[in-house]
């Protein structure tokens, strides 16, 4: 397949990608911690993955398979235009299957299959910055981040379980990375923490409204902060997959009519899919 | 006359001089605290002693003169070193209670942030402590879920003392603690810090406009004017026998109930 003759390969040019590049190693270099970059104007609106969309042209290559999903599926808008965007301005192929992606970028969600050291998982990120809630300078979170001065955070986290009784916090859950920077996970539901943690594969992380760039390596600490008597829990509904009867995936709650139908699926297609075909085989 | 000094002392500060444009704000000051003892810097508004509170906690850099902390260079210890400091055996009580407390997290959580912040990871010891706080503070630990923005000014104020005093430092910097209250609440905190200062031992440098709260809480006071330290000695010789005609002029000024 070849790409669109009007754009340079992947769309940005080369300059640019090379200094996506260059935040890039830093940010491994340094793991968990923001290392700001020059984010582009891209051809979709902020909050639709401009951050995403950046690194992973910065590192696409032509032999790269280029999997897209959000919110675990492949076949929202979301994820079908930017596989379509890949392929028109690199001509890459692209694929749903996460074992035949060289390349993964995700939206709020990480596949239900475990990755492997020759895949690279891409997340787009509206807020890179986990202090931002609790302390609204930036000029101040930063030297946080340099002191690693993070007992605000527990705060938080102490906050939840005096009103709620337990951690409320369900998503975008904040986790320590190598023991030494506060990392926002992106809004990936607090379930999918414990697959960060010593992750075969590189995580790398873009913001592009917020221009920033963060990464954890392959085979990386990474806890989720908690308390001593209220650990970490990751939260899933207590359902059973309809379509393929999962019970420990992460399930989307789909309503079915106007009367108070609904069903819980997961929300990783391509696994239940996979799921559902090995069970029709079998029957 | 002066009390045999058994001890090193906690903080030494050696001619500090810092320039607002023409304006001395300091002006060759030099003090010394040492541990459990209460020092009260007096003087009229402007004659910079909230300039030299923030200065000796390191949190404005002088032109000139040294601050040592047990032997440590203040001044130029890095950022990192002066929080931990900061977060661990110092303490500041500031005048507006808004500037120390986070009005929009628990008084529970207020007192535990500095707990949480020097490693304690334990919900429930967090909490036990901090109900512990409240109580000493005179503040109903029932209330310990509620916002301090719910408190009155004189609670907020306890708050932040429990909130300052939770992990034990060993030196409370204080500016004007009983300021913008109303007398009888001030009065009660009076007595409440007195009480925790002797109890706990702590060495407290306080700042204050107020002759009368100086007398009650400090063994010594420094009378500052224009930058420049012009009296200093115990609490009641410098009140009870004022030398520099500016210390006579502020103890004449004290009204009498």
């Amino acid at each position: 397949m070849s790409h669109d003759p009007g754009y340079n390969f992947a769309y940005l040019d080369e300059s640019t990608k090379r200094m996506i590049r260059r935040a890039i190693l830093k940010a491994v270099a340094i793991p968990g911690h923001q290392v700001p970059f020059g984010s582009r104007e891209m051809p979709l609106p902020y909050g639709w993955g401009t951050g995403g969309i950046q690194v992973t042209a910065a590192i696409l290559g032509p032999t790269d398979v280029l999997k897209v999903i959000d919110q675990g599926s492949d076949d929202t808008t979301n994820a079908v235009s930017i596989r379509a965007f890949f392929r028109r301005v690199a001509g890459v192929a692209t694929t749903e299957r996460t074992a035949e992606a060289s390349i993964i970028q995700t939206r709020h969600r990480i596949p239900e299959r475990a990755l492997r050291e020759d895949q690279i998982l891409v997340y787009q990120v509206p807020i890179p910055e986990p202090l931002g809630r609790l302390e609204p300078r930036i000029a101040e979170t930063r030297r946080m981040h340099a002191m690693a001065d993070y007992g605000l955070m527990h705060v938080k986290l102490y906050e939840d379980i005096a009103r709620h009784g337990h951690i409320a916090t369900s998503y975008s859950y904040p986790v320590m990375v190598n023991g030494r920077y506060l990392m926002s996970p992106s809004p990936i539901p607090a379930f999918d923490n414990p697959k960060m943690d010593q992750m075969p594969a590189l995580q790398l992380f873009g913001a592009g409204r917020e221009k920033r760039i963060y990464a954890v390596p392959p085979y990386t600490s990474v806890k989720s902060l908690d308390f001593d008597d209220h650990p970490f829990r990751p939260i899933r509904a207590p359902q059973t997959c309809e379509l393929c009867g999962s019970r420990d995936t992460y399930l989307d709650e789909v309503l079915t009519d106007d009367v108070g139908g609904r069903i819980f699926v997961c929300s990783d297609t391509d696994f239940c899919t996979e799921r559902q075909a090995v069970r029709e085989a079998a029957e | 006359m002066s009390t045999p000094l058994l001890t090193a002392p906690l903080l030494t500060a050696r001619d500090l001089t810092l320039h607002f444009g023409r304006v001395a704000a300091l002006d060759g000051v030099d003090l010394e605290i040492h541990p459990g003892e209460v020092v009260a810097i007096v003087g009229e508004s402007g004659s910079g002693k909230t300039t030299l509170l923030r200065v000796l906690s390191g949190l404005m850099r002088p032109d000139g003169g040294e601050v040592s902390y047990l032997g440590q260079d203040v001044l130029g210890m890095g950022e990192a070193a002066r929080r931990r400091l900061m977060r661990t055996e110092w303490g500041f009580v500031h005048q507006n209670p808004r500037d120390g407390l986070r009005m929009a997290v628990s008084a529970g959580g207020n007192i535990g942030e500095r707990l949480m912040a020097t490693g304690a990871r334990h919900y429930g010891n967090i909490r036990e402590q901090a109900s512990h706080w409240l109580t000493r503070v005179e503040i109903d630990p029932a209330r310990m879920d509620e916002v301090p923005a719910r408190f009155s000014g004189g609670m907020q104020q306890r708050l932040q003392i429990a909130r300052t005093l939770v992990t034990l430092p060993k030196l409370v910097f204080m500016d004007e603690p009983t300021g913008g209250l109303d007398v009888s609440v001030q009065a009660r905190l009076l007595d409440l810090i007195r009480a925790l200062v002797a109890d706990l031992g702590l060495a407290v440098l306080i700042v204050t406009h107020d002759i009368a709260a100086a007398r009650l809480l400090a063994h010594r006071m420094l009378v500052m004017r224009h930058g420049v330290v012009v009296e200093s000695g115990l609490t009641d010789r410098v009140l009870d026998d004022p030398q520099h005609p500016y210390t006579q002029l502020l103890v004449s000024s004290v009204l009498a109930a």
